[in-house]
């Protein structure tokens, strides 16, 4: 797996054998085109990036031009396994919606988004009193496509309100990640959620 | 046309396939015999698997690429096949035929019916897709090719693509069905029976028998061209090339003021002098019958079951005849049917014409699912123009 990046390793660990997926925001197709070749997972992409698109017909991952927040309607209940929606979900214009969406189609969908309450973040807002700019957050405020930041503890809730079980996740960023301990939401920078309906 | 451009097939001829086995049509009738013009690009490999279908249009036909000895164009579809285009030549044989009931040399309308000794005119059978398939699959039989590494086509040829991978599921691998849908709507019928009275009520029409009155529906098959131009274009692309633009100055009369007059005048006016007016009737009536989930009472998904190939459907943004729900309508069924399908909405002001016209990421996006395509069938990749030819 030296060529996945870590963060989707550590997804593709967690899809089983397979499996049926829907792969929200795609991308160039990394994450399916591994699953696909050392995992026979099948499945779709979803991507607006015309690059990536692109990409990925090139490189035989099949792949549907289709806006999240246009819904995933045209997808009937249950009709994959598992959804994973990678970076995207705070880029969404109704977040919640769309875990809604995903836990429609699937029992179970694996996010990742980056955690607004990360020290660096709060420190940045606390003492220098403006919005952060990090590696996980790399715009500035009038330019970026974040336009729904939230907290771990905020996705907590919001799973919680609907009846979903987070049944995993990992905190970190880059190459390091690791299991959650009590401060997640404070020294969590991004985090991996395998949520259930 | 003294120099031809490096990426052109060059100089191609047109080849005629006779049949004498009778080919039993949806309508009820057959034919007993009949003749398929057809050009190849490119070299069939020896274990003939790099063979590509091309399927035109409304008013298509077999010359899609490379030039004619004295063409001031080459053929329709020649921004996309050629010696390193999307559809390579260099890797891919590829086959283009002009469909039965056409008016550029395959058995038609305006050829002689070998029963009364009269041209067939109104008398030839009304096609239907699946026909146009079985006439192509006898065409693919003829130059001994089992199996097409991809059926392409737009528009009506999006259509015949997509029946041959429910017709022939083990003779396609790949099918790239673009600017189509799965079935007219009542507004894209409705426009066919406009551009049909045109044709039928123009007195010099004679019921379908001009050729034998000397006679030519030429002002019905001019404002049938000019209705169908229009849904041709987006509201965009007119307003782009034409706008209000005069040509004069306004005269309050109805000779051609306004440019977009004459560009429809033109296009009308050249159309009436190269087409056949049967066979227009003919084609139309083909796009109407179209409806592979009609025969599954209404089920797409469940009419797209047999499928076996991959599919990549395109659309293009401003396309109102056949917009891009349409191609959703086709993509959403084969994710339904568990089918292997990708699909791209390009962005151009063209309307429907745009699958015809080069456009960087369609051509990214064609060539990319058809270079894939080659790489799973383990044809030979690619050699450049130049190497080609040193």
């Amino acid at each position: 797996m030296t060529t996945l990046r870590r963060d989707l390793a550590l997804i593709y660990d967690w899809v089983p054998p397979h499996s049926r997926i829907l792969d929200l925001a795609c991308g160039e197709g990394d994450l399916l085109d591994h699953l696909a070749r050392h995992k026979d997972v099948t499945g779709y992409g979803l991507e607006i990036d015309h690059q990536g698109i692109n990409a990925c017909i090139a490189r035989g991952v099949d792949v549907i031009e289709q806006n999240i927040d246009d819904g995933l309607s045209n997808f009937p209940a249950d009709s994959f396994d598992l959804v994973v929606m990678t970076e995207a979900l705070q880029a969404l214009e109704r977040p919640d919606f769309a875990l809604n969406e995903m836990l429609r189609v699937a029992r179970e969908c694996i996010i990742t988004f980056p955690n607004f309450a990360y020290w660096r973040h709060r420190l940045h807002l606390g003492l220098k009193g403006r919005m952060p700019v990090s590696s996980s957050l790399p715009h500035a405020w009038y330019d970026t496509p974040n336009i729904h930041l939230s907290t771990f503890k905020d996705f907590a809730r919001l799973c919680e309100d609907n009846g979903y079980t987070i049944v995993d996740q990992v905190i970190g960023r880059g190459d390091s990640w690791r299991g959650v301990g009590r401060w997640r939401n404070l020294l969590g920078e991004t985090a991996i959620f395998r949520v259930k309906r | 046309m003294n120099t031809l451009p490096a990426d052109s097939i060059g100089i191609v001829e047109t080849k005629t396939a006779h049949f004498d086995t009778p080919l039993q049509l949806a309508c009820g009738r057959s034919l007993e015999r009949y003749e398929l013009v057809y050009e190849t690009y490119g070299t069939l490999n020896e274990q003939r698997t790099n063979a590509v279908l091309i399927c035109h249009a409304l008013t298509g036909n077999h010359h899609a690429a490379g030039w004619h000895e004295g063409d001031k164009k080459p053929g329709w579809w020649d921004a996309y096949i050629g010696p390193g285009k999307s559809i390579d030549t260099n890797r891919f044989f590829v086959i283009s035929l002009n469909n039965l009931g056409g008016c550029d040399g395959s058995t038609g309308p305006t050829s002689i019916n070998p029963d009364t000794g009269r041209i067939w005119g109104p008398d030839f059978p009304l096609m239907t897709v699946h026909d146009w398939v079985e006439s192509q699959a006898r065409l693919a039989d003829h130059l001994g090719i089992t199996h097409f590494a991809a059926v392409v086509g737009g528009s009506l040829g999006g259509m015949q693509a997509i029946q041959w991978s429910l017709s022939y599921p083990e003779r396609v691998s790949h099918t790239a069905a673009i600017a189509t849908t799965p079935k007219l709507t009542a507004q894209n019928i409705a426009f066919n029976e406009v551009a049909r009275q045109a044709i039928r009520s123009d007195p010099d029409f004679r019921d379908g028998w001009y050729s034998e009155h000397q006679t030519l529906p030429r002002r019905g098959l001019r404002l049938a061209r000019m209705v169908g131009h229009i849904t041709y274009l987006s509201e965009l692309a007119m307003g782009n090339k034409f706008g209000r633009d005069v040509r004069n100055e306004l005269n309050f009369g109805y000779g051609i003021e306004f440019e977009v007059e004459s560009y429809l005048r033109y296009q009308g006016k050249n159309f009436s002098d190269r087409f056949d007016a049967n066979t227009y009737l003919l084609m139309t009536k083909a796009l109407d019958y179209f409806d592979p989930a009609g025969e599954a009472d209404g089920d797409l998904a469940q009419a797209l079951t047999p499928a076996q190939s991959r599919f990549l459907v395109v659309s293009f943004t401003t396309d109102w005849r056949f917009a891009p729900s349409r191609s959703r309508e086709l993509v959403d069924a084969l994710v339904l049917a568990g089918k292997r399908v990708s699909y791209a909405n390009i962005d151009s002001s063209y309307g429907h014409d745009a699958f015809l016209l080069p456009h960087p990421r369609y051509e990214a996006v064609l060539g990319g699912f058809l270079r894939q395509a080659g790489d799973t069938l383990g044809l030979a990749a690619s050699t450049t123009a130049e190497e080609a030819s040193s």
